[in-house]
């Protein structure tokens, strides 16, 4: 087995989802090569090289590669695939973006979102939304696989690879970086985050959702958000937890004003607790949490503060 | 311009899916079928950008069993001009429909390409970012907006940090993301006109696309189910259980 894991990064920092993966290869075998193709990406390599199970870090640095699109960055993975049995990235937008493009460059069917590992060439990955869980076996001789993160626990940081330089990008002429608009916010990040909050349509406004921050702040939790409230414009898109957005499992996940649709379920029914804090006695949440309270949440939150506050 | 949009037909998203006793699969038979909602925001879209002036023919496609055939009706109810069903047994992997979609662009010569980012049955999110690598085309997934100019297509993306903004040279591949827009219902005078427009039937060897599966389906099983809990009746109550009982906070 020799493995290489496409660490995903910003170039300065690494993002705790190659944590998550390299745990994934490490379930496979001990040969894990880690990918850091960036611009100036000195500090995410040696980001890099601290993940413990890592042997060996590969860093591409160029220009082309400075904003991971897909057209520069996916050739490059599907070049050095070659040398692997297996492929790793994790299963988001990051990885979303470039890993079918690399597996189809070198014509193998890709395994997305896998949350288990059976044997070298059998995965098991959620369909339907995680209404199903089907178990798959791969024929394609290396095995090229997005990770479902929250599946597998972060490695630990206490390693000491070697940082391979190496070169092979080219510009696709095809594609141009543009801009972005990324949401800043001090609270943890929603995939990461211990504890979220999330509310749904019944928030009514993006304000109300400053009572839900109040109580995020309490407790050093990431705000999430239903479809509902997304598209409502109370918050930003990347707020979505999902089948569509983000899938979390937190240790502890509170939805308020949420109905708790199968698609909304599909991103945070792994969480280990959940608290549903909703008016409608019937709302399918309720099927799932942990602990329900029915009751208006407009009353409920504040008292949620209060509570929280005389405790500590 | 021409414009494809390749669809599929999958278990309606309102219907609660049931897996098979014999865990071959989830159950099929008697059960609701709809277009995936993603590829009827692609079909929507390609509608407003031949109402706008940009494209002269929207090209409807999917790759699946006779009954598919329904999905392009209702693609071509709501405003495609034609359609194509690359009939197979069952439904090919992301790769094969890759590949039958080149085949496809290769015959037509669209400029513009837009999927779906997701088809909510395999949850795979590959089929579109498959079909730039084979064309060598540039991508734009997860888009939440799309403007298409003479010689270039700027998409914003729905991305895990916020929203991105990309340039792309034609022609392209775009996958969109459920706000790119409201999709149309089909009126009954348009049910009625897309019963008359042409749909062609092709198969995979017409196309010389080799469709053989690169995986195997070992079983299909129910998630471990979670169990309701309790209610509480007070913040108070709420809080000294978080703490005391499940020790979260
Ligand atoms: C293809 C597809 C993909 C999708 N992907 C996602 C996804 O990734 N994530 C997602 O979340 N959804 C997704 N959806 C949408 C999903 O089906 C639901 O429509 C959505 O989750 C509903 O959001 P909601 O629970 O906030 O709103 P609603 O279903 O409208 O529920 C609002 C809830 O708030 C409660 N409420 C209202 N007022 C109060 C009050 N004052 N106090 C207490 N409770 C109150 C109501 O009782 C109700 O239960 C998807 C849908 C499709 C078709
Ligand atoms: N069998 C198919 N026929 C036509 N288009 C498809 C088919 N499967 C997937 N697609 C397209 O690819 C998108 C993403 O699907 P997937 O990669 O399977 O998640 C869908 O929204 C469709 O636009």
């Amino acid at each position: 087995m020799s493995i290489l894991v496409i660490g995903e990064h910003d170039n300065d920092e690494l993002k705790p989802s190659t944590l998550n993966t390299v745990t994934a290869a490490q379930e496979l075998g001990d040969e894990i090569d880690l990918l850091i193709a960036g611009a100036d990406c000195s500090a995410a390599a040696e980001h890099a090289a601290r993940v413990t199970g890592v042997k060996r870090v590969l860093k591409v640095d160029d220009p082309s590669l400075a904003d991971s699109l897909a057209e520069n960055l996916s050739p490059l993975i599907a070049k050095l695939a070659g040398e692997y049995t297996h492929v790793l990235v994790p299963a988001s937008t990051y990885g979303k973006n470039i890993m079918p493009r690399a597996a189809a460059l070198i014509d193998v069917q890709q395994i997305s979102d896998i949350s288990g590992i059976e044997s070298e060439d059998t995965f098991v990955r959620p369909i339907y939304a995680g209404n199903a869980m089907a178990t798959v076996r791969s024929k394609d001789a290396i095995k090229m696989i997005s990770v479902r993160t929250t599946a597998f626990e972060s490695a630990t940081e206490e390693g000491e690879a070697t940082i391979e330089e190496i070169t092979g990008a080219q510009e696709s002429g095809l594609s141009k970086f543009a801009g972005e608009e990324l949401t800043r916010s001090e609270r943890p990040e929603l995939t990461t985050a211990d504890i979220i909050i999330s509310g749904g349509r019944g928030m009514q406004s993006g304000d109300n959702f400053e009572m839900l921050e109040r109580i995020a702040d309490r407790l050093n939790a990431a705000v999430g958000a239903s479809r509902a409230a997304v598209d409502a414009g109370y918050v930003p898109n990347d707020y979505q937890v999902g089948q569509t957005g983000k899938v979390v499992a937190p240790n502890l996940y509170i939805a308020v004003g949420i109905s708790g649709a199968i698609q909304h379920l599909a991103g945070m029914k792994d969480s280990k607790v959940i608290v549903a804090i909703n008016k409608d006695e019937e709302a399918p949440i309720f099927q799932v949490a942990d602990y329900g309270w029915v009751v208006d949440l407009f009353e409920a939150i504040p008292q949620l503060e209060a509570a929280l506050g005389e405790g500590g | 311009m021409k414009v494809l949009v390749p669809v599929k037909r999958v278990i309606d998203a309102n219907i609660k899916v049931r897996v098979k006793s014999d865990q071959s699969g989830v159950e099929l038979n008697n059960v609701k079928m709809a277009m995936n909602p993603f590829c009827e925001i692609a079909v929507e879209q390609a509608i407003r950008l031949k109402e706008s002036g940009s494209v002269d023919e929207i090209i409807v496609v999917t790759v699946g069993a006779a009954q598919s055939q329904e999905t392009l009706r209702t693609a071509l109810a709501m405003g495609a001009d034609r359609a194509i069903l690359i009939e197979t047994e069952e439904t090919p992997e992301p790769l094969s429909v890759a590949k039958s979609l080149k085949a496809v662009v290769d015959r037509e010569g669209p400029g513009l390409v837009i999927l779906g980012k997701q088809a909510i049955d395999g949850d795979n999110n590959q089929t579109g970012q498959m079909l730039a690598a084979l064309l060598g085309w540039s991508i734009g997934t997860f888009i939440s907006d799309l403007v298409v100019e003479e010689s270039i297509v700027k998409v914003t993306r729905e991305v895990d940090g916020g929203l991105e903004k990309l340039e792309l040279l034609p022609p392209a591949v775009v996958t969109v993301d459920l706000r790119l827009n409201e999709p149309r219902y089909a009126s009954l005078p348009n049910i009625m006109k897309a019963k008359k427009k042409p749909l062609d039937t092709l198969s995979p060897s017409d196309l010389d696309v080799d469709v053989t599966p690169r995986t195997e389906v070992v079983s299909v099983v129910e998630p471990p189910a979670r169990e309701a809990g309790v209610r509480v009746g007070s913040a108070e109550e709420l809080v000294e259980k978080l703490k005391n009982e499940a020790k979260v906070i």
